[in-house]
């Protein structure tokens, strides 16, 4: 089967992200803890190859490290949406119908109506600043995502006849659930995860930017771009950089999402055929 | 009509209240108490005494609860400790900075999504298109706060043509007002119109793949005009949803876009509220932002069940 394009351009450019996180852990061409005074705010060159920021500190490495944040936020506000959301959406399905269903779905609804940044802004603000409760205000908006769509997803499978089947040889819902319904919507949750994975890495530099996701001295994108703005005028490259990498590694995500929902979803698969 | 009216109106209400529980929770369980978190670990146990007392921190849950609610509905938002002024007032200075932002970014998103949402439909899969589609993914990608720096880097700093922040006040005449709003609508704008561009294509698209639009063909009207006249109307529906959506997102983006323009919104208020730890503003602002947003939905809602009778079934 032949790739799509989109899969394949925003694979790889995620995936540069993906490696420079992981390779800091090490190797960064500098110490990103370590303030050189005397070499601030250089511009990008041969030994610097993004510049310096105003504390001396190699942007190139400060770029890796932050990967690592976003990617790492990211990651645990999809796992948490995932974890909590897909269980209440399959329990939703298998009772459908039931003042169950509607109570979680109700419940969902009233966190899509919640402007979820406002919210982050409002956990993260009274529990104190961190990339933990950075992630926990992040993926609480998950849930909601993961359980609709698992809930939908399911619940055209429960009027299948193999389902019927399992139901008559006797097996109870919660075993139909996990082993007939979450096999068969497992696609439409990578494709969903990884649009929400995209989210995250936006609401993380969102929320780092006005001073409430990572806490200095850990490098993160959002948290450099603050950094930068009273700069901006002498040292654009202090914003230009990181700003990129968020762009990138978001459309890089976006681009992924689009490729696999084409080789995923059958229904597009079949128009494309 | 009445029906749906009144099953939303239930379902707002519902929303409204368990919003203001979320919020009052969130408040509430600070570790120690709003008075001891306000003032910080140094406070003399008589300062804080005084200060709870009040915040009217004395009752029950229930009680300070219901005081607070109460309070919001009569438009008393308690006194903010930092400011000694009643929240109410300074809702009512800021309010007018925050809301022209948000309606002037959702015209500007709006005029820019749809001519350019329906010429990529136009021109499916020609040069066009294709181009008009790489755009709006790179829209989506950028981060609002970021694309502000970049506007303020080159309209501010470097040719000069809009202030790098701030904002003078209405008084100082309307032109004067907007053209500081401009870059920071722009910011907010962009991201938003590259979502609205591409739903309006699909949304195209899809009308256009249905049978009066075939019909419409064969009777002699050319593509444009079959888009004009039949595909654009029912293409509307989708698309003003996801408009009156947008007006949450502007709203929550607005707060990030006011800090970095110094615009004395009611962004700046809530993060002036959480870093004076002044809980009273942060729990009354965001309860209202959150208001806003819930009622734009509310009013969306019925304004599309009015226009299109399908919607109305499904409750």
């Amino acid at each position: 089967m032949k790739l799509p394009k989109t899969l394949v351009l925003g694979g790889a450019i995620f995936a540069v992200f993906l490696l420079a996180a992981l390779a800091s852990f090490l190797w960064t061409p500098y110490d990103v803890q370590t303030l050189t005074i005397s070499a601030k705010l250089k511009t990008p060159s041969a030994v610097f190859w993004f510049g310096t920021d105003h504390f001396g500190r190699d942007i190139f490495s400060m770029i890796m490290v932050g990967a690592r944040t976003s990617i790492a936020v990211a990651i645990v506000a999809v796992g948490i949406g995932i974890t909590l959301g897909v269980p209440l959406g399959l329990w939703a399905a298998s009772n459908h119908g039931s003042w169950l269903d509607e109570v979680i779905m109700r419940g969902n609804d009233l966190v899509f109506a919640f402007p979820s940044l406002v919210i982050a802004i409002l956990i993260t603000a009274v529990f104190g600043p961190s990339a933990l409760n950075a992630i926990i205000a992040i993926g609480i908006f998950n849930i909601p995502v993961f359980a609709r769509i698992s809930r939908g997803g399911a619940l055209s499978i429960w009027t299948l006849d193999y389902i019927l089947a399992a139901r008559v040889a006797g097996k109870s819902r919660f075993r139909i659930s996990l082993e007939h319904i979450l096999p068969n919507i497992a696609n439409l949750l990578i494709v969903q995860g990884t649009i929400q994975f995209s989210l995250g890495i936006l609401a993380e530099a969102a929320l780092s930017y006005v001073g409430l996701g990572a806490q200095p001295p850990t490098p993160s994108w959002g948290r450099m771009l603050a950094d930068s703005q009273t700069l901006i005028s002498f040292a654009p490259h202090l914003a230009l950089f990181p700003g990129m990498a968020i762009v990138l590694t978001v459309l890089g995500l976006n681009l992924m999402g689009d490729g696999l929902r084409d080789i995923l979803d059958p229904k597009i698969r079949r128009s494309r055929e | 009509m009445l029906r749906f009216a009144t099953t939303r109106l239930i379902s707002l209400t519902l929303s409204l209240l368990a919003a203001s529980i979320v919020i009052f929770a969130v408040i509430e369980v600070i570790p120690g108490d709003p008075a001891s978190f306000m003032l910080g670990l140094n406070a003399e146990p008589d300062t804080v005494a005084a200060l709870r007392d009040q915040l009217g921190l004395g009752g029950s849950v229930v009680t300070r609860y219901l005081n607070w609610v109460g309070g919001m509905l009569t438009g008393d938002f308690g006194t903010s400790y930092t400011y000694r002024v009643p929240v109410t007032e300074l809702i009512l200075a800021r309010v007018w900075v925050s809301l022209p932002l948000a309606i002037f970014a959702l015209i500007l998103s709006t005029a820019i999504a749809f001519p350019v949402g329906l010429i990529a439909a136009s021109y499916r899969g020609k040069v066009a298109d294709l181009g008009i589609m790489s755009v709006t993914q790179l829209g989506i990608a950028v981060p609002n706060f970021w694309f502000a720096m970049i506007l303020v880097l080159i309209f501010a700093i470097k040719i000069r043509w809009f202030s790098a922040g701030g904002f003078p006040g209405w008084d100082q005449g309307v032109f004067v007002a907007m053209k500081s709003l401009t870059l920071p609508a722009i910011a907010l704008a962009l991201p938003q119109a590259s979502i609205l561009a591409r739903i309006m294509r699909s949304s195209v698209l899809d009308t256009l793949d249905q049978d009066y639009i075939r019909t419409a063909r064969a009777k002699g009207l050319t593509r444009s005009q079959s888009i004009t006249r039949h595909a654009l109307r029912n293409a509307m529906i989708p698309v003003l949803t996801i408009i009156g959506m947008q007006f949450s997102f502007l709203m929550a983006g607005a707060i990030i876009i006011e800090n970095v323009f110094f615009l004395p919104g009611l962004g700046r208020l809530i993060f002036q509220g959480i870093t004076q730890r002044d809980l009273v503003v942060v729990e009354s602002v965001v309860m209202l932002l959150v208001f806003a947003v819930i009622t734009v939905t509310f009013v969306v809602d019925i304004a599309y069940a009015a226009v299109d009778p399908r919607l109305r079934k499904r409750g």
